[in-house]
């Protein structure tokens, strides 16, 4: 019963929210609402469920002074100082000390995280670009077509580059979609025929 | 042209009929006319079509909606604004519609033949391409997977070079005495490819837990982690090992992207681990995470659904699993003919879907659009 009362829960919720997708009627749509209601109601318990875990993770780091507890320490710290700054004053007025925080603490490191993409595809394109066969050959020239027919320097690649674009990346993008499309599909029908059942754990 | 002003209000738009909006829960009537003559000929004097509607033939007529000259048809839906109904369309009640052409000299209205009533459809009938094709395709996968009982050696799979080398993966992991780094992605419990993902999880937590080496699972969002848990304890359980079994190991980080990122890369720089597998649902943070990967010198295998991360993965990792790869990875490791059934069932679908299109093509190429008539969805 462990395994069977989980199994035919996925079957029922999988094909009633399968069949709302073709039944406009209210009464279909309304069990949908429903489910999707009880969706959030987990999302919001589980917001606790992560505050536990992270809260433990990082005291239990900080007991053991393990390799980089300090860091454990920033994060307890940054932790604690939102949640009573957010209690404290409203998060909606735009100038308290949580708001500060926001946008003067949070959104610069997240910016500067974010930044490092710029770097990253530098270095990554540094590799994927060299010249070692004649496919990394092609996908050198093409992506040196493409990049000079982006700026006005190349406005002769222009129509070039818009082929490639347009015409073999398309066609490769669009299997590639194709195939995923397909690939969930087929995802979904085995989660909830019951034939796929790693995910709980079981073969 | 510019509208000429004119002594007399334009001629009203002919053929005013409405009628139930097909495929919804009620609640939306769609109004149709034809044309006035003075709209885009005659006078050229229309400006704007107000549709009226009344309880009775007789009236009184109250103005539900307004739009350009040019234009033939209004869908008269409820409208709820701050909270309130703004407007109410009742179904079963009778409605009766009229169009007023409006120009700068007045107005001059049509009535519609008959009243309409909005209803709920218990069918959407724009969807039938969609409903098919998963009829179809549940019929395969039925079909496949019965006949994987019977003759399981029968079911060829193709090698998926990202999941042949797991067993390697895991082994370099356990000889460099270095954990094993394991990252779902941004996907909810819900979302398709983290689904995948644990399918996958579960069989490398099993062969963890045989090597005896250890997994770290850092996780975006708590209730995926809860899930990860679960399948791994089950996983190690499997194994014969459920002593080895940390949930320190598969803990919540933050449900903030970039965040994340640095906390994972903080993880993989710290920890040195051996091997990192991100499988799942990625976004602008997959470059960061792999090229940081890349350079701490992991082993990487990675896989996701979002075509435009698969590039960056591609560049970066030593295996990447693309789009569908990832959903068939669970059936490959597992070789178990259920799950191998269901696979063929999909290959023989795609097999379908590229004759259609082919023959679509060349078909509306020669200005046959039967095919792309037939597979048309409205939503």
């Amino acid at each position: 019963m462990k395994w069977e009362i989980p199994l035919v829960i996925v079957f029922v919720t999988g094909v009633i929210l399968a069949l709302s997708d073709f039944v406009p009627h209210q009464s279909i749509q309304d069990v949908r609402e429903f489910f999707m209601s009880w969706l959030q109601i987990i999302g919001v318990l589980a917001v606790g469920l992560g505050l536990v875990s992270l809260t433990q993770v990082n005291l239990v780091k900080v007991r053991r002074k393990t390799p980089g507890w300090i860091y454990s320490v920033i994060t307890l710290f940054g932790l604690v100082i939102m949640l009573v700054t957010g209690f404290v004053w409203d998060y909606r007025e735009p100038s308290n000390p949580f708001q500060f925080l926001f946008q003067y603490a949070l959104l610069p490191i997240y910016a500067t995280m974010f930044s490092l993409l710029a770097f990253y595809i530098a270095s990554a394109a540094f590799r994927a670009f060299k010249a070692r066969n004649a496919l990394a050959t092609t996908i050198l020239v093409t992506a040196v077509i493409v990049m000079l027919g982006q700026v006005p320097v190349g406005a002769k690649l222009a129509p070039l580059k818009s082929w490639i674009m347009e015409v073999p990346n398309m066609a490769g993008f669009r299997a590639i979609l194709l195939g995923i499309g397909l690939g969930g599909v087929a995802m979904a029908l085995k989660i909830v025929f019951g034939i796929e059942r790693a995910y709980m754990g079981r073969d | 042209m510019a509208p000429t002003s004119g002594a007399d209000p334009p001629a009203p738009p002919t053929d005013v009929r409405a009628e139930d909006s097909d495929d919804d829960a009620g609640h939306s009537i769609t109004v149709r006319w034809s044309r006035s003559p003075d709209d885009g000929g005659g006078a050229r004097t229309v400006t704007t079509y107000t549709v009226l509607r009344a309880e009775s033939a007789a009236g009184p007529w109250e103005e539900v909606g307004e739009v350009p000259a040019g234009t033939t048809d209004y869908v008269d839906r409820a409208r709820v604004e701050g909270g309130q109904v703004a407007h109410e369309v009742t179904n079963g009640t009778p409605y009766y519609y009229a169009v007023r052409a409006s120009g700068p000299d007045g107005g001059r209205q049509a009535v519609a033949d008959a009243p309409a009533i909005a209803s709920a459809q218990w069918y959407h009938k724009g969807k039938t391409p969609i409903l098919t094709v998963l009829l179809v395709f549940s019929a395969l996968v039925l079909y496949f997977v019965r006949k994987a009982r019977k003759h399981p050696e029968g079911i060829y799979v193709r090698p998926i070079a990202g999941m042949d080398a797991v067993d390697e993966a895991v082994g370099r992991a356990t000889e460099m005495g270095r954990p094993i780094l394991y990252v779902l992605g941004l996907g909810t419990a819900a979302t398709i490819s983290t689904i995948a993902s644990y399918a996958i999880l579960a069989r490398v937590a099993k062969k963890v837990a045989q090597y005896q080496s250890r997994l770290i699972i850092p996780n975006y969002d708590p209730i995926v982690m809860a899930v990860a848990q679960e399948t791994v304890r089950q996983a190690y359980t499997d194994a014969g090992r459920p002593d080895l079994y940390d949930e320190k190991d598969i803990f919540f980080v933050t449900h903030a992207q970039f965040a994340y990122v640095a906390a994972v890369n903080g993880i993989m720089l710290r920890e040195k681990t051996a091997t990192n597998f991100y499988l799942g649902k990625f976004y602008a943070e997959s470059l960061i995470l792999a090229e940081t990967g890349n350079i701490a010198g992991s082993i990487q295998i990675a896989g996701t659904d979002e075509a435009s991360q698969l590039p960056f993965f591609v560049t970066a990792c030593d295996y990447t699993l693309i789009g569908e790869e990832l959903y068939a990875a669970s059936a490959y490791l597992a070789r178990e003919p259920l799950l191998l059934g269901a696979l063929k069932a999909q290959d023989v679908l795609k097999g379908l879907a590229m004759a259609w299109l082919l023959v679509g093509a060349l078909l509306t190429s020669f200005g046959v659009n039967l095919l792309r008539r037939w597979i048309s969805v409205q939503m």
